[in-house]
């Protein structure tokens, strides 16, 4: 059992090395499944394990790409100047400032909404279900609106960041790497969480709040420290895809709300809330969907899309390891055990 | 014998209606106390408040000589005052054996505690729990799944698994059948002996109450009705009117 795990754990890392290269016109969806992938897990955290279904969990998207874009351009200039002048001025960046402000800038944004998710989640966490979503959806929307109205930080119009220093294939590639890197981590760090006394305390949450509190479980700061971790990876994918599109504007880039705001709920509902491999699941079948009907049912595509999401949220709420898990309970050691299996133990 | 919990006139309304009326009793330590009552009594308000669900209006509740009137839900559970619940509560989606370990008491539990595994003691003590109120072969179900009766016992278990110095149990043999109820009966009585926790046990069925019980506290109306042995209450002409509705 643990070999055949070891050798599809290795499986997917082969795969995740090669694909870029395999097909190299692709890179930039890869790239994209990555980020769906680091939002559906992140997004799982709170929505799946916790109970709490976040519809703001894009504010971290957002705010991780304009403190991303901030950091490495205060660095090196005064942001005042440089968004007034809306890509227009000459404002070079060596190879050097690229990538340190690239790096800094990521990680600084990752920090950031981290600390974000404790002050937010310290006036919203007293909402419980539907209340919530609405809450955190309107922290999101309002900072969209706040933002696109603050000159300073280049208002309405966004940002333009400095492109890739290089080849533009090498850029796709590095950005991928980059997406794949903050996935695996996040792969990685929820697998071990979830094993811990912590992902229990978080599941129990989920389960009866109630009762969580009244067996003495701390619930507020497993509360705001889960959302913390989330929006510490969703920080951070902010930030790459901030460097990675080169432009960005506050409503239907940083806090698109509906775009990816709703797709990373999707990909869960899809994969199976609640579960490790399900948000992987889900965003894979999610991108492949949207990629297909973007490309052959254009014109036709968001009517598609709806028509899956009202297919997931009302037929198929469980998702595909709900399902797997309902119709093979023994492969998850769902059953009744007899005495003499402990004995032989 | 000392007082564990020591309740002092309290009282309790919402909006209108009077729930508990200058309330005072006494739970002393190591003892199994009963609390009877017709239905909107107000024990379950007497319950709610000593562990913290809401404020009182007015009186004074002590845990081992502290007061605790003021204190959330949440830092009573760590000083070792549990209760179980009336509509049962137990983590449906999790199975029992996950049930059992999140019940550890997190009374010194950091944060950096709570990023270990479970130990294999933690599993031993979950394991042996389980058997003790007879949920063993079915530990690896989802507890929602469950009968209600299992689920009782899985919250009973769990209050175990937290090692309370007290305990307050709201009718912890409603909604279960008659033989498992002396199984029941038993293992409180067991949990008390064994396991030196203090019981504080809400009950309407008389026969299990006279038969735990060492000393009974009846409310009607809100207000305390009686107090004594189980023979002293089975014959007292107030609670006997209480329940048959005689004025």
């Amino acid at each position: 059992m643990a070999r055949k795990k070891i050798i599809l754990y290795a499986l997917i890392l082969a795969v995740t090395f090669i694909a870029p290269f395999a097909f190299p016109n692709f890179g930039t969806q890869l790239a994209t499944l990555w980020l769906m992938i680091i939002v559906a897990l992140t997004w799982d955290m709170t929505g799946g394990q916790m109970g709490y279904n976040s519809l703001g969990n894009i504010f971290f998207y957002g705010t991780g790409m304009y403190v991303a874009a901030l950091i490495s351009i205060g660095r090196v200039y005064d942001i005042g100047d440089y968004t007034s002048a809306a890509g227009g001025g000459i404002f070079e960046f060596t190879d050097v400032q690229y990538f340190s402000g690239l790096f800094l800038g990521v990680i600084s944004a990752g920090i950031f909404c981290s600390i974000s998710a404790v002050l937010i989640g310290t006036l919203t966490f007293g909402l419980r279900g539907p209340y919530f979503a609405i809450g955190t959806l309107g922290v999101a929307i309002a900072a969209g609106e706040l933002v696109s109205n603050w000159d300073w930080v280049g208002g309405g119009q966004g940002i333009s960041l400095p492109g890739y220093p290089g080849h533009p294939d090498t850029g796709k590639i590095f950005f991928y790497f980059l997406f794949a890197a903050v996935g695996v981590s996040v792969f990685v760090f929820v697998k071990w969480l979830y094993g811990t006394r912590f992902g229990s305390a978080i599941n129990a949450i989920r389960d009866d709040e109630e009762k969580a509190d009244a067996m003495g479980i701390h619930t507020l700061r497993y509360k705001l420290i889960t959302w913390a971790m989330a929006a510490f990876f969703v920080g951070m994918a902010g930030g790459i895809s901030a460097f990675q599109l080169l432009h960005f504007e506050p409503l239907e880039t940083a806090y698109q709300t509906i775009f990816l705001g709703i797709f990373m709920v999707v990909c869960v509902l899809l994969g199976g809330k609640g579960t490790l491999w399900g948000p992987v699941i889900g965003a894979i079948l999610f991108h492949l969907f949207k990629e297909v009907t973007w490309n052959y049912f254009l014109g036709w595509q968001w009517v598609a899309l709806g028509a899956l999401i009202v297919v997931t949220v009302v037929y198929f709420q469980d998702g595909v390891m709900g399902w797997l898990m309902h119709k093979r309970p023994e492969w998850f050691g769902i059953k009744v055990e007899e005495k003499i299996a402990r004995e032989t133990k | 014998m000392t007082a564990i919990i020591e309740v002092k006139n309290v009282s309790k309304s919402f909006g209108g209606v009077v729930a508990n009326h200058e309330v005072s009793m006494t739970v002393n330590s190591g003892t199994i106390t009963g609390l009877i009552g017709p239905n909107g009594s107000g024990k379950t308000t007497l319950f709610n408040s000593i562990v913290g669900y809401h404020p009182i209006d007015s009186g004074s509740i002590q845990f081992e000589g502290k007061e605790i009137s003021r204190l959330s839900v949440q830092k009573i559970a760590r000083r070792g005052m549990l209760r179980t619940f009336q509509q049962t509560r137990i983590y449906g989606e999790m199975n029992g054996v996950q049930n059992m370990l999140i019940s550890l008491p997190h009374r010194k539990m950091s944060i950096w505690d709570a990023l270990k595994t479970y130990t294999r003691e933690d599993y031993e003590k979950a394991d042996h729990l389980l058997e003790f109120v007879g949920l063993y072969e079915k530990r690896m179900l989802k507890s929602g799944d469950l009968s209600f009766g299992q689920q009782k016992l899985l919250e009973f278990a769990m209050a175990l698994m937290n090692e309370p110095t007290c305990l307050l149990l709201d009718e912890p043999t409603a909604g279960i059948n008659p033989t498992l109820i002396n199984g029941l009966i038993d293992r409180l009585k067991l949990a008390n002996s064994e396991f030196g926790i203090t019981l504080f046990v809400i009950e309407h069925n008389m026969r299990v109450i006279m038969n735990l019980a060492e000393s009974i506290y009846c409310l009607a109306h809100g207000e305390l009705l009686a107090q004594g042995t189980p023979d002293e209450i089975q014959n007292d002409q107030n609670v006997i009117d209480a329940y048959l509705g005689a004025h």
